[in-house]
């Protein structure tokens, strides 16, 4: 049970205080409501390059990492398709420092030319480093493509291609800031060695005064219903074939969304799991096999992606991969494969808060989807799931018209 | 009116007492020596065995690191499938590492199973049967892996540094090939099971919630195994550093980025220079706000990231700066690498540097002291090397009181080109 207190100043910035008095430190978080979904398509990559810019000066401070660094605190930040997540952490004592920073930045950036110069060439460097660099980098950006032709969930956080960064102005830059870094977008969460009162007063003093903006309004364009199976075939020079296959799944806030998680894990999770037993162990058709989802707000996907044994068709494995998801759906599966796919949610669950900024980032997610306090309520959503749910989701997703797959061909060198 | 060109008053580094939480100790009668941190806001611990059979104990290439990896694929009375099974289906999570002296077997597990999971955990460490046909698949998927990571500019290049510090002889410098594993034997693992696992010398940590009854379970469980209660003899190799210093490896033709290390040898974590080095390398390349992050990502763009770090193994260390740099500024970020050493021997780092430094390594120590498993894992890190709570005390003292002077002249004398080795992989 995680214990938190929540409070909403009067320009709508939601506040959320967890206090830990066994830790010296503080962590603040701050989440902001805007992701790589809510971007212009021809401007992708843009929510992640504004994470860069974020640390490139604000109004009245003209380095975010050099005061934190002197009061002893550190920091870091993430992008997704869904949220932008700022993190910091430093010793209890200097927390004022953390709500001077974070404030200054949500009041206003410095919008400096050269910061945003130099941070396109390093994001740049980074696409380089993480698509273009490393072999198969590129495999989700088709994937996603293949899969989504009308939700921004089709391009990947780097973006599409460099050009859009490349050629980001500051007005634009300026525009995407006062639309979606304002309290009202926000949640802040402030945990470790302090107090709801002295949070209260600090957050009142620092971010008060910000101007609350305009709530964000999403309409993004909704995926309609796959009606058939889709392929992609690509040759690359890699050591070895891989496959990809991905279907729709209901969003992070749909009910179905524990069973599917179960689901995901049954497959592919660990050791034991079905594709990795049958897969890799038994009949050697992959090196190795993964199955997984990001968990992402609207509707996802769930991906299985494996390496092939040298020697082995495409077309083989494949119809491996088939035959297990077949299998699952014809002979169902036994209790002890949904209890154990239960425990290790728990005990996954419990492993992540143990750590306090995991803490701060779970209660800032969950406030996102509506309720902090769904954090604690997560176990019991996982217990409640049956065998029989569990096996609907098998069926309903993987339909051979809802499947995407994508042959990730070595070609000969 | 809020002026927030004014700081808030911030309370120093050099303020805090930092005291590393002490941890609990007990042998078992064997001589197996027991250290656990018992704390957390969660029902969950960690357990690790460490065993003295890191890779500088082996003959043969990878028989260290096969036989650690292969320790959980069979006993005499349950396949892998069935050890897999049982450790997951108590959401556990057993894991294996080799490193060059110590390998280690670590469970995460929720604190009620521990029980339950224990008489296991022995048979794997008594009873492992290492079948041929595990052997095979391991074998075949270890190879195919490593070819997929030698696509990677970044995985070459931290091969072929190690070869140029420590030789590709050495425990340090030697690395898998397609070659060696084809020339791994089930007997081989056998043997080095045997003697190192099952008649080895092994340590155990513990952190989490940890049961009360915890000393007679381990007793129970571990007490009677024929273990060495001291540390096994290791002669230590020598080391054959390569007469050549710079490197130039086109391993990819299509490559945008060139990966680069820039490396020297530095004494093991005894000397006295090895603490004061660390504040040093801290202002160089060790925080995002580093010479060389502020100079080659913050200034220049040629990088997503540019980093140093002491990597610091028993018989010695490796001073080393690591990045990926776009191919046509890969030459240029080499040149500034070595224009912030002359900076650093040159000029003496101002005080309000210093000053910014001192409080951010104190205060990310202290964040880094956060909870049980990182307790135990700086504890874990002093006891492998042979220290104790002075050595940790006394480096938090010379990150509070190190001069500048006393830094340039560390710069002088070990941030000096000559010292290093370059290499460059596209």
């Amino acid at each position: 049970m995680i214990e938190f207190n929540r409070f909403v100043l009067s320009n709508g910035l939601r506040v959320i205080v967890h206090e830990d008095p066994s830790t010296p430190i503080a962590v603040m978080n701050v989440l902001y409501d805007v992701g790589a979904r809510d971007e212009d398509p021809s401007r992708t990559g843009f929510a992640h390059l504004f994470e860069h810019l974020m640390f490139g000066g604000s109004k009245h401070i003209p380095d975010f990492d050099e005061p934190l660094q002197r009061a002893g605190g550190e920091n870091n930040a993430y992008t997704t398709n869904d949220l932008t997540n700022y993190y910091l952490q430093l010793p209890a004592e200097n927390l004022e420092t953390a709500f001077w920073l974070e404030s200054d930045r949500m009041l206003s950036l410095a919008f400096s030319k050269e910061s945003l110069e130099v941070q396109r060439k390093v994001v740049s460097e980074e696409f380089k480093e993480h698509y273009l660099n490393k072999p198969y980098g590129d495999a989700w950006m088709h994937l996603r493509e293949l899969a989504y032709h009308a939700h921004p969930y089709r391009w990947l956080t780097i973006g599409k291609e460099l050009r859009h960064i490349e050629e980001a102005n500051l007005d634009e830059v300026r525009a995407f800031f006062f639309a979606h870094y304002r309290p009202v977008n926000a949640i802040l969460v402030v945990a470790g060695n302090v107090r709801t009162a002295d949070v209260e007063r600090l957050a009142k003093k620092w971010f008060g005064p910000i101007e609350p903006g305009t709530p964000t309004l999403r309409r993004l364009p909704q995926e309609p219903t796959q009606q058939a199976a889709r392929v992609e075939k690509l040759n690359r020079k890699v050591p070895l074939d891989a496959l990809y296959k991905a279907w729709h799944i209901p969003g992070r806030l749909d009910p179905r969304y524990y069973a599917v998680d179960l689901l995901t894990d049954i497959l592919g999770g660990g050791a034991s799991s079905r594709l990795f037993q049958s897969l890799v162990k038994e009949k050697k058709i992959f090196s190795n096999i993964d199955c997984y989802h990001y968990g992402s707000l609207d509707p996802g996907l769930l991906a299985i992606e494996g390496k092939l044994v040298k020697g082995v068709s495409m077309d083989q494995a494949e119809a491996a991969v088939d035959n297990e998801l077949d299998r699952l759906i014809r002979e169902g599966l036994d209790s002890r494969e949904l209890d154990k796919a239960k425990h290790k949610a728990e005990s996954m669950m419990a492993f992540e808060d143990m750590g306090l900024a995991n803490r701060a980032a779970s209660l800032a997610f969950y406030e996102l989807l509506g309720d902090a306090g769904m954090m604690n309520s997560e176990l019991e959503k996982y217990q409640a799931v049956d065998g029989a749910s569990v096996m609907d989701e098998a069926r309903s997703i993987f339909k051979p018209s809802n499947s995407n797959t994508l042959y990730y061909c070595a070609h000969a060198e | 009116m809020l002026n927030r060109t004014q700081a808030p008053p911030v309370k120093d580094a050099v303020e805090y007492p930092l005291n590393l939480k002490p941890y609990r100790y007990f042998r078992l009668t064997n001589g197996c020596e027991v250290y656990y941190v018992d704390a957390g806001p969660q029902e969950v611990l960690q357990v690790e065995w460490i065993f003295d059979a890191g890779n500088s104990f082996e003959d043969k290439n990878l028989v260290a690191a096969s036989t650690n990896f292969l320790l959980k694929n069979g006993t005499s009375s349950r396949s892998a499938y069935e050890i897999n099974e049982f450790f997951e289906y108590y959401g556990a999570y057993l894991n294996r590492h080799c490193f060059n002296e110590t390998s280690a077997m670590t469970l995460h597990s929720m604190t009620k199973h521990l029980p339950v999971l224990l008489p296991v955990i022995r048979e794997l460490l008594t009873d492992s049967q290492f079948p041929q046909e595990e052997l095979d698949v391991y074998r075949q998927n270890m190879v195919q892996r490593l070819a997929v990571n030698m696509k990677k500019g970044e995985f070459v290049a931290g091969r072929l540094i190690d070869v140029s510090l420590f030789g590709q002889d050495h425990p340090y410098g030697k690395f898998s090939t397609p070659e060696a594993y084809a020339a791994l034997t089930r007997e081989e693992l056998v043997d080095f099971y045997a003697r190192y696992y099952q008649r080895g010398r092994c340590r155990i940590f513990l952190a989490g919630r940890i049961p009360s009854d915890i000393e007679p379970l381990l007793e129970r469980y571990f007490g009677d195994l024929p273990w060495s209660g001291t540390a096994l003899p290791l002669t230590p190799p020598k080391m054959h550093p390569s007469p050549e210093k710079r490197a130039l490896v086109n391993n990819d033709p299509d490559s945008v980025q060139g990966a680069i290390r820039i490396a020297s040898l530095f004494p093991d974590k005894h000397h006295p220079d090895f603490p004061k080095v660390q504040v040093l390398n801290t202002v160089f390349g060790g925080y995002f706000g580093s010479r060389l992050m502020s100079n080659i990502r913050e200034e220049k763009g040629y990088t997503y990231g540019i980093h140093s770090y002491l990597q610091s193994y028993i018989q010695a260390s490796a001073w080393m700066v690591s990045t990926e740099a776009g191919k046509a500024v890969a030459e240029a970020t080499v040149r500034e690498v070595y224009l912030e050493m002359q900076r650093l021997r040159e000029e003496p780092i101002d005080a309000e540097e210093l000053h910014l430094v001192r409080n951010y390594m104190i205060g990310t120590l202290l964040g880094d002291l956060d909870g049980p498993f990182h307790i135990i894992g700086r504890w874990k890190n002093l006891i492998l090397y042979g220290l104790d709570e002075a050595y940790f005390n006394q480096s938090v003292q010379i990150v509070k009181t190190i001069s500048a002077p006393e830094l340039q002249e560390l710069a002088q004398k070990y941030l000096v080109p000559e010292r290093f080795y370059e290499l460059i992989v596209y």
